[in-house]
């Protein structure tokens, strides 16, 4: 076990390689440079200070060894500073806004999973009812409804009519001053409508696989015999099927993980909150290499990371995987 | 007029849904006995992005300027009538030759950390902005400087070797507290996130992508603002931040041309906020490759601007906000020329000059070809300017009727620059240029500024423009000046470099809680430490 977690572990070392360098070659070859971006069009802006800005930036120098200062200061985990007017180290500007947007997705897997699976087993029990009929209508709604347009709508309904939400941002103005209690309540509220466009759309796609996989399941020989025996269709259904029709929901679960640190830039933007998604889409727009690059070095490694344990646990699983004899 | 009105005829839904949103009754307002200026209250303004560093020196976006400049003074600024006065300069003198501006300081101005004001602080400005190791995009205007003496701590005298008329404005950049930041690594200073100023307002929090909050200086060297907080809120969207207006927690906003016609008409939003007007600095032009064959010949440039109506575009994409562009300069500034008379919209007299110029077939399309060639081209604009897009359509409709093929492309902005506009490769640009209150504009128009990169990209080349161009640049008889540019004006006209579209107005509104704004030439910010709520309307 040990040869084989070790030998996955040195693997990832030519891979993380491979990654630094597609990345770099990908955002350089993009057209445009952040030097454009900050001066392009501003009739003050000489020859002279363009080519200052490239020098301070190390945009001067040739490619192959910027790429080596970028790898060098990655292998020490120091992600560089931003190419945009700040200059600020890339850490802090992924750092600040980090927990948001990990918080908000956690929020809404939770949401979407718990909605999700009640409804998809709704729709297998009651199959070809109008009420599975309903339920399809109502998660293909969510899916086909345009996010914007429908965040707009609740703004309105919710934030201008009934005034019962905030609109937009984290936090009142003035909510320094409340207490503990008061401050997350109030937080809590300004994500109430967020959350909700986010998992609402994403309802679709998890109900109808948890609907097909009960449905698999219900089909099964040792249902029809749990039912011989006389038990419950309670009984049947949540304990025998549902425990069975739930594997495969978890590899999905699992496949949501290393997504947990991007953030959605459409709902981010509309709802004014400042997570990775915007932080991300704006470094791409203004050509900020380091962030671009930093934000997707951190999204492979984490895919790296949660493949690993994946095929980890496997392996404790499966002897044939761990002693490399392949599974025929 | 006439056409706003018409148009609103046509959406009486719209209408009908805005004034359903209309009934709740407005709060009751107090007597008119009681609205007299008052300390306290804030001022919350919505802006789509946040600030990103507030030296003002390394910012290049607006956002960190519109920040910065309630922190900051410079030496001058310009008065509501866009007019050159004294801000940290008590007053100034410019010698008979030109050549020496002599600022006269302010006595007694303090930084927001205490420090006293002096000429020291104006000649490390000074200093660190033509440092070459300083990553600043306004260094050009300081390279002019010969020589910058400070003969005691409230006089600065700075020569130039030759008269440099933008040489006063660019005296209006921030000046940076030396006592602070001299011997420092200026990109490394903790002032980019906490900065002290001498302004109005004195920093108070930055909370990165949410909010950046100013508290007034109470000892502001012109008074103390009537207002006590002024809090920037960042939030990207437009449609939501004018949510956010409508629910009453944001003060002011810039509207579009739709929310100002259409969607803030009602009794309630009228009695919550008031909605000012007044033309931008902008304006937006077509510029065609002039090194391109089809647009070398101007009797086609001009034939294009009279296939164009511009009336039309007004109100088509602005409802009507804002007025024709004529050339260069925006109606209104002392350097322009109302005598140049614009081409007007006539189809029939575009036909005929197509004609002159060889274009007189049509194919079976109703396209104009010239040996056997269609007359076709491409507008390129960028991606996410919805205003821009609209104009295109429309302007390929007009031209469609005297039978030109125009296809429209959109390109990202950064693609744009690098791919199309440094490298001359494009046949027409839709894109807009925002002017300074000086009217120097040699770097847009001087035959020396066509290498790639470079800002004259449709490539005009005109030996006296270029001749004006620097007259203009290089006096301060205002006479002079003014006889130099209404020159360059009558030549653009005839010439059609662009074909200057329109110059659409500034939208703000401001919550009517919110007294003493006024609408002038320099807009509505100029008074804004003026600005007060009275007491028993005070909300924050």
């Amino acid at each position: 076990m040990t040869r084989y977690l070790m030998k996955r572990i040195l693997m990832l070392i030519p891979l993380m390689v491979g990654i630094t360098l597609i990345t770099f070659s990908v955002v350089h070859l993009a057209p445009g440079e952040p030097v454009e971006m900050q001066m392009a069009m501003n009739p003050k802006v000489g020859k002279e200070a363009r080519e200052r800005l490239r020098k301070f930036y190390g945009l001067d120098k040739p490619l192959a060894e910027q790429y080596v200062t970028w790898v060098g200061k990655l292998a020490r985990l120091d992600l560089g500073r931003s190419f945009s007017s700040d200059n600020r180290p890339v850490r802090d500007k992924i750092a600040e806004r980090l927990p948001i947007t990990l918080a908000l997705n956690i929020i809404a897997l939770v949401m979407e999973f718990g909605l999700a699976i009640p409804i998809g087993i709704l729709a297998a029990t009651h199959r070809d009812t109008w009420l599975d009929k309903g339920i399809t209508v109502f998660v293909f709604v969510g899916f086909a409804v345009p996010t914007f347009w429908l965040a707009l709508l609740l703004m309105y309904l919710f934030g201008v009519k009934l005034n019962w939400l905030p609109i937009s941002g984290l936090h009142t103005l003035g909510s320094d001053s409340y207490g503990l209690l008061r401050y997350v309540g109030d937080m809590a509220k300004h994500l109430c409508m967020p959350i909700m466009v986010a998992s609402f759309g994403s309802l679709a796609g998890l109900s109808r696989y948890m609907r097909s996989s009960m449905l698999n399941v219900i089909g099964q020989d040792y249902i029809t015999t749990a039912r011989a025996k006389g038990l419950s269709e309670r009984v049947v259904i949540y304990k025998h099927a549902l425990r069975n029709a739930l594997l495969p929901l978890i590899t999905q679960a699992g496949l949501a993980i290393p997504g947990l640190i991007g953030g959605s830039v459409i709902f981010e933007t509309i709802y004014a909150i400042p997570g990775m998604g915007q932080l991300f889409y704006q470094a791409v727009m203004a050509r900020d290499y380091p962030v671009v690059m930093g934000i997707v070095i951190i999204g492979a490694l984490l895919t790296l990371i949660g493949n690993l344990v994946a095929d980890v646990c496997y392996a404790l699983a499966d002897p044939r995987i761990r002693e490399g004899r392949g599974v025929q | 007029m006439n056409t706003v009105r018409r148009f609103r005829l046509l959406f009486p839904a719209l209408f009908l849904f805005v004034s359903a949103c209309t009934q709740a009754p407005a709060p009751p307002r107090s007597g008119a006995h009681d609205v007299k200026p008052a300390y306290g209250d804030a001022l919350v303004e919505g802006t789509i992005s946040d600030a990103s560093t507030l030296i003002p020196l390394l910012a290049t976006d607006s956002s960190s300027h519109a920040v910065a400049g309630q922190i900051y003074n410079g030496l001058v600024k310009y008065d509501k009538n866009l007019k050159i006065i004294g801000d940290l300069a008590q007053s100034f003198d410019i010698s008979p030759d030109g050549l020496t501006i002599t600022f006269h300081l302010r006595r007694g101005v303090k930084w927001h950390d205490g420090a006293p004001f002096t000429s020291r602080d104006v000649l490390y400005t000074y200093h660190v902005v033509i440092d070459p190791k300083t990553p600043t995009a306004y260094a050009e205007d300081f390279k002019q400087v010969k020589g910058i003496a400070a003969p005691d701590d409230y006089t600065v005298r700075v020569t130039y070797g030759a008269p440099f008329a933008p040489a006063l404005a660019s005296w209006g950049t921030a000046i940076l507290p030396a006592h602070l930041l001299e011997g420092k690594d200026i990109t490394k200073s903790p002032l980019a996130r906490t900065p002290i100023g001498t302004g109005p307002y004195r920093f108070k929090e930055w909370v990165a992508g949410q909010k950046i909050v100013l508290e007034s200086n109470h000892d502001y060297f012109e008074g103390r603002p009537w207002i006590d907080r002024y809090i920037f809120r960042i939030i990207p969207d437009t449609s939501t931040m004018y949510m956010e207006l409508k629910a009453g927690a944001l003060d002011t906003m810039p509207l579009t041309p739709v929310q100002y016609a259409r969607q803030t008409t009602g009794t309630r939003f009228t009695s919550l906020f008031n909605k000012y007007r007044y033309p931008s600095s902008s304006y937006v032009y077509m510029g065609y490759n002039l090194r391109h064959p089809l647009f070398r010949d101007k009797r086609i440039r001009q034939a294009l601007t009279a296939a164009i109506d511009k009336d039309e575009l007004i109100h088509g994409v602005l409802f009507g906000m804002g007025q024709k562009a004529v050339g260069p300069i925006p109606p209104g500034r002392w350097a322009y020329n109302p005598n140049v008379k614009d081409i007007a919209y006539d189809p029939k007299h575009a036909a005929e000059l197509l004609a002159q110029a060889g274009w007189r077939e049509k194919n079976s399309d109703g396209i104009l070809t010239k040996d056997g060639k269609p007359f076709s081209f491409t507008i390129l604009t960028n991606q996410g300017n919805q205003q821009r897009l609209l104009t295109a359509q429309i302007i390929q409709q007009r031209l469609r009727y005297v039978g030109i093929d125009v296809k429209i492309r959109i390109v990202e902005w950064a693609t744009f620059l690098k791919e199309f506009v440094d490298k001359g490769n494009f046949e027409v640009v839709m894109l807009g240029w925002t002017t300074t209150p000086d009217p120097d504009m040699y770097d847009v128009w001087h035959s020396s500024k066509t290498n790639p990169g470079e800002l004259n990209f449709v490539g005009f080349k005109n030996a006296e423009v270029d001749r004006l161009l620097v007259e203009g640049r290089s006096t301060f008889d205002m006479e002079k000046r003014k006889k130099a540019y209404f020159r360059i004006q009558e030549i653009m006209a005839d010439e059609q470099p662009y074909t200057f579209l329109y110059v659409p107005d500034a939208l703000p509104v401001v919550s009517a809680r919110i007294r003493g704004v006024e609408t002038a030439p320099a807009g509505i910010g100029y008074n804004q430490i003026k600005w007060y709520v009275p007491k028993a309307e005070q909300v924050y």
